[in-house]
């Protein structure tokens, strides 16, 4: 009887284990994750515009109807990436996400401060062998950088009202993501 | 022979036990971290990288992408302020004033995440849309017949969530309460 318990036991505690390891495996197992959801439509380091969620079909859960939205599937692992985007009327966002989802950075049009959002999307290395003086002229360059060498880039435009989403769907097609080995 | 059928017995255990919790935590969704202001429930470490392992993996199964907290903060209910249940076949009505944002959208998805069709094609509003009073403040009436002013329509699904986005808002990872952010109070109206 002793020895049944203490199996038990030994059973219950290994669950744990059991359960805090699947738990932390399973971002790098989900095969309906959004990078996976994306990839057939993304191309890699380019903007690709999603179509506008409707109940029938629509590429994530929880998308925002309001909103034109476009992705940019990036890899940086051979060259740094250049992110442009005009700003819309009302308000522009771009996000970026590792592989796994994870928000590391958000920035929106008034943040950035200007007409055209530019972003410089790097590796922590790329970055550290920008030339010293490079850095000091490019004061006003915003660089981003990736956790991950592959990621999403999701850009936002809002539509404040329906009439306004062709408007918002052009500025989300003007959208730029492309290597920028120079950088 | 003892020791054979005992670890089976363990290792069974385990996988039962372990798999089950990671099952129910996963379904259920998470508590951790969650800011809770009326009926309104928003994880604001989900748009940074402090995310936490259980919000994580619920959102590598679901396939969501979170908000960004550069971005803005979505609060999320599924009841009224009383813990009344939605249900579309009944009106609820969302009024009073939002927390400081720049725009902000209301959003009716089923618990899944999908838009619910309707005759008209409105599955939310964004704040400048909605009709106010003039003090600014607002009635959305969600329900599944029309109401004049703004009118949400829940075509009479049983079950629904209402998703509240502030955009370029102050309110994120540093809020605690109501009193740092006033988000519209949920009632229920007429119910067949």
């Amino acid at each position: 009887m002793i020895r049944l318990l203490l199996w038990l036991l030994g059973g219950i505690l290994l669950g744990g284990v059991v359960h805090l390891a699947s738990v932390l495996a399973l971002p790098r197992t989900a095969s309906q994750d959004a990078y996976s959801r994306l990839s057939p439509i993304t191309p890699v380091n380019a903007f690709a515009a999603l179509p506008v969620p409707s109940p029938d079909s629509a590429m994530l859960p929880f998308m925002d109807p309001a909103f034109a939205v476009a992705v940019c599937r990036y890899d940086v692992t051979n060259a740094p990436v250049k992110v442009t985007s005009p700003v819309g009327q009302a308000y522009t966002s771009i996000s970026f996400y590792t592989r796994f989802g994870i928000a590391y950075y958000a920035i929106n049009d008034r943040a950035a401060g200007r007409r055209v959002i530019e972003l410089d999307l790097m590796t922590a290395q790329q970055r550290n062998a920008l030339p010293e003086d490079e850095e000091v002229t490019a004061a006003d360059r915003l660089i981003v950088e990736s956790p991950t060498p592959t990621g999403l880039v999701v850009l936002r435009v809002l539509s404040p009202e329906p009439g306004a989403m062709p408007l918002a769907r052009g500025i989300v097609a003007a959208a730029n993501c492309q290597p920028n080995p120079g950088s | 022979m003892r020791l054979v059928l005992g670890s089976f017995f363990a290792f069974l255990v385990a996988a039962v036990l372990g798999l089950g919790a990671t099952w129910l935590a996963l379904s259920k969704g998470t508590a951790f971290g969650a800011v809770t202001i009326g009926a309104w429930t928003a994880f604001p470490k989900n748009g940074t990288t402090e995310i936490d392992p259980y919000s994580r993996a619920f959102i590598a199964r679901t396939g969501e992408l979170p908000v960004g907290s550069g971005d803005g903060i979505a609060f999320l209910a599924r009841a009224d302020d009383q813990g009344r249940p939605f249900d579309g076949r009944c009106e609820f009505v969302v009024s009073g004033t939002t927390p400081p944002a720049r725009f902000w959208t209301l959003t009716l998805y089923d618990p899944d995440g999908r838009l619910v069709a309707n005759s008209l094609s409105r599955y939310g509003f964004t704040s400048q849309e909605i009709v106010r009073r003039s003090n600014g403040s607002f009635d959305i009436m969600v329900a599944p017949r029309a109401r004049p002013g703004n009118w949400l329509p829940t075509a009479g699904v049983e079950h629904y969530v209402l998703v509240l986005r502030l955009y370029d808002s102050p309110v994120g990872v540093a809020t605690r309460t109501g009193r740092e952010a006033s988000m519209p109070a949920i009632s229920q109206g007429q119910c067949p």
